[in-house]
């Protein structure tokens, strides 16, 4: 079961771990046979039947699940080894989605950036942009007007929100759990509404951008976050009616895809993973940016690093983010929604027709881009899924020379071995479900 | 050799003294803690960083410099070299990080796996590799990641072609000339 951890407890991760089990779990990590290392070649080539082997090895038979799999979320192919129903050691293959983001960052302006990353995690796109402009931002040395830190903070818990939903959607459909699926993206779509109205997309927004955001908050703004906000927590209460308390519910996930918290650190796993183990590490508190300093919500953790307890996290954190985003509505400050940096933000539209310097302005920001001096930066911020970063090169010309992207699904999906290995091939699905990857993020 | 707690550097000094942590050059990288350690120093400096609380390796990505060979903010003593890999550092119970920037050269770019020290960075080493073409001595199992196995060529590096491939969004001859 999830419990919750006082915010400004510090001893928090302490507890769980020291270094003489990190070095436990590491040589274990690092000696196990949890990883099928063959590459996808060879898992082709040596897929089906395999004889016993001489150093002891029974019958075993190594299967390819994916890349076209309904419950792969996209296309993850796992290479499995079977002994009987039991899995014994398996394998991740990506790379299906892979269209050179990193490298068409290299080709584009630091103003026509954040197109690009919306697009790697397309469920959480504005925590993409937002650490990409963050980085950006420092390497100008500019800080964004308040009102711009906290529209940013509100559309992204918003979007946690969303995001969190198409899992709550997804991980109710893998298990079977169906109409979850038509509860979750109808909560979705409702999400998705209120970001359409603000960024006028329902997703790829391009509203985060280097020195703000692209548009103030539009006129009733607030009504319609209400009116969402309003019906969530009865729907939350459905989901648990539906799904938390069930029995054939919690026998499908509990026990199952159990990692520890040292195991999760070790593999460098963030997020509802690190946190199923009970170890209390989230960046909004622990490394707070935006506004997170200023309000006042709650690290949710779990106990037994299962699958049940990745479910009920995601759940907490749902409720956790209507408290963020109730707060966020309260607190918001008036002013401008961009730095009025005439070298970083185009001017307002009304200025070019009365100001030919405007006019070069605008000109020069679309067609050269701003130039951003040199250095190199590593930005984080917490993504849905965990530790999203952005690591940035400059070399003082207006494109970046190296954009890296941290990707938290790509690192989360390491664990997938471990947390299958010895497991029956029946909760694959709900292993990888409750991992909850997103093959953009991870192929980039 | 001696050990420099961080912060000491508040004052520019006419003449750069390089800082050492466990004698390795340190800098600041706009208010973030940056290593240069040798190669030699690389994998025993990971391992004393873990010990001391940094307990988890974010993340490792490379990046190709040919195109930017100047000195990019290294301390004086760091040779800039083509290739540089990054690995970025978490500790938790400090809630602080660190960066390291290993110096590859170009003609013999080899590096010793971190993966016996933080085991979450396989996935990210042949990631480097896949893409850059960076290879980790001792990594269990060094295979392209991201790219198909018969791949020839390392895409980020700034060598490579961008590889436009001319878009027909119409064909021309087909419809018999532009529409009605």
């Amino acid at each position: 079961m999830s419990q919750v951890v006082d915010p400004t407890a510090v001893d928090g991760p302490d507890d769980v771990v020291d270094l003489a089990v990190l070095d436990e779990a590491r040589v274990r990590l690092s000696t196990d046979d949890a990883v099928l290392r063959l590459s996808a070649t060879e898992a082709e080539e040596r897929s089906g039947y395999q004889p016993p082997t001489d150093e002891g090895l029974g019958e075993r038979m190594i299967m390819n699940m994916g890349p076209q799999h309904p419950s792969t979320h996209g296309v993850l192919r796992l290479v499995l080894e079977l002994d009987g129903e039991e899995i014994t050691r398996s394998r991740p293959v990506v790379g299906y989605l892979h269209t050179g983001m990193e490298k068409t960052a290299e080709q584009l302006t630091y103003l026509q950036g954040p197109t690009n990353v919306t697009r790697m995690d397309y469920a959480a796109p504005l925590f993409n942009e937002l650490v990409f402009s963050m980085a950006t931002e420092q390497l100008l040395g500019i800080e964004v007007p308040e009102r711009a830190q906290w529209i940013r903070t509100l559309m992204c818990e918003v979007n946690r929100i969303s995001s969190h939903m198409l899992f709550m959607a997804t991980n109710g459909m893998d298990l079977g759990a169906v109409s979850m699926m038509l509860y979750g993206w109808r909560e979705r779509e409702e999400l998705l509404r209120f970001l359409e109205q603000v960024t006028g997309l329902r997703m790829n927004h391009n509203y985060i951008r280097p020195g703000g955001v692209a548009a103030d908050l539009p006129d009733g703004w607030e009504e319609h976050l209400d009116g969402v906000l309003s019906v969530l927590p009865e729907r939350l209460e459905e989901f648990d009616t539906l799904m938390t308390g069930q029995p054939i519910w919690r026998d499908r996930l509990q026990g199952v895809g159990v990692i520890t918290a040292e195991e999760a650190v070790s593999l460098g796993a963030t997020g509802p993973i690190l946190r199923s183990t009970g170890y209390a590490w989230d960046l909004r508190r622990d490394l707070p940016y935006l506004c997170y300093d200023q309000l006042d919500f709650d690290v949710i953790v779990g106990t037994h690093g299962d699958s049940f307890d990745r479910y009920s996290i995601r759940l907490a954190e749902i409720r956790e983010s209507i408290r963020i985003v109730r707060q966020c509505m309260d607190k918001m400050p008036s002013g401008d929604y961009r730095i009025q940096d005439k070298k970083v933000t185009p001017p307002p539209r009304a200025r070019i027709d009365e100001s030919m310097e405007a006019l070069i302005h605008h000109f020069k920001i679309f067609t050269e881009g701003f130039k951003v001096p040199e250095g190199e930066v590593y930005v984080a911020v917490e993504n849905p899924r965990g530790e999203l970063g952005c690591y940035l090169v400059s070399d003082g010309s207006s494109h970046p020379v190296r954009m890296h992207i941290r990707a938290p699904s790509f690192v989360n999906l390491q664990t997938l071995p471990h947390l299958m290995q010895g497991s029956l091939i029946a909760d694959t699905v709900a292993i990888v479900s409750s991992v909850d990857p997103i093959m953009g993020d991870v192929d980039r | 050799m001696s050990e420099v707690t961080e912060g000491a550097t508040d004052v520019v000094p006419t003449e750069p003294e390089v800082e050492l942590l466990h004698g390795v050059p340190v800098t600041d990288s706009l208010g973030q803690q940056v290593l240069h350690p040798t190669r030699e120093q690389y994998v025993p400096l990971v391992e004393q960083l873990r010990s001391e609380g940094y307990w988890m390796a974010v993340d490792l990505c490379g990046v190709d410099h040919l195109l930017t060979p100047g000195r990019r903010g290294l301390p004086t003593g760091t040779e800039p070299e083509r290739f540089e890999v990054v690995v970025n550092l978490l500790d938790h119970r400090n809630r602080r990080r660190t960066r390291i920037r290993l110096q590859v050269p170009d003609g013999d770019a080899v590096v010793p796996t971190l993966f016996h020290v933080h085991p979450g960075l396989e996935a990210s080493e042949r990631e480097t590799h896949d893409l850059l073409g960076i290879v980790f001595d001792g990594h269990p199992d060094l295979s392209r990641i991201l790219l198909p196995d018969d791949w020839v060529g390392h895409p980020l590096r700034k060598d490579e072609s961008v590889g436009r491939i001319p878009v027909q969004f119409k064909d021309p001859t087909a419809s018999g000339g532009p529409r009605p």
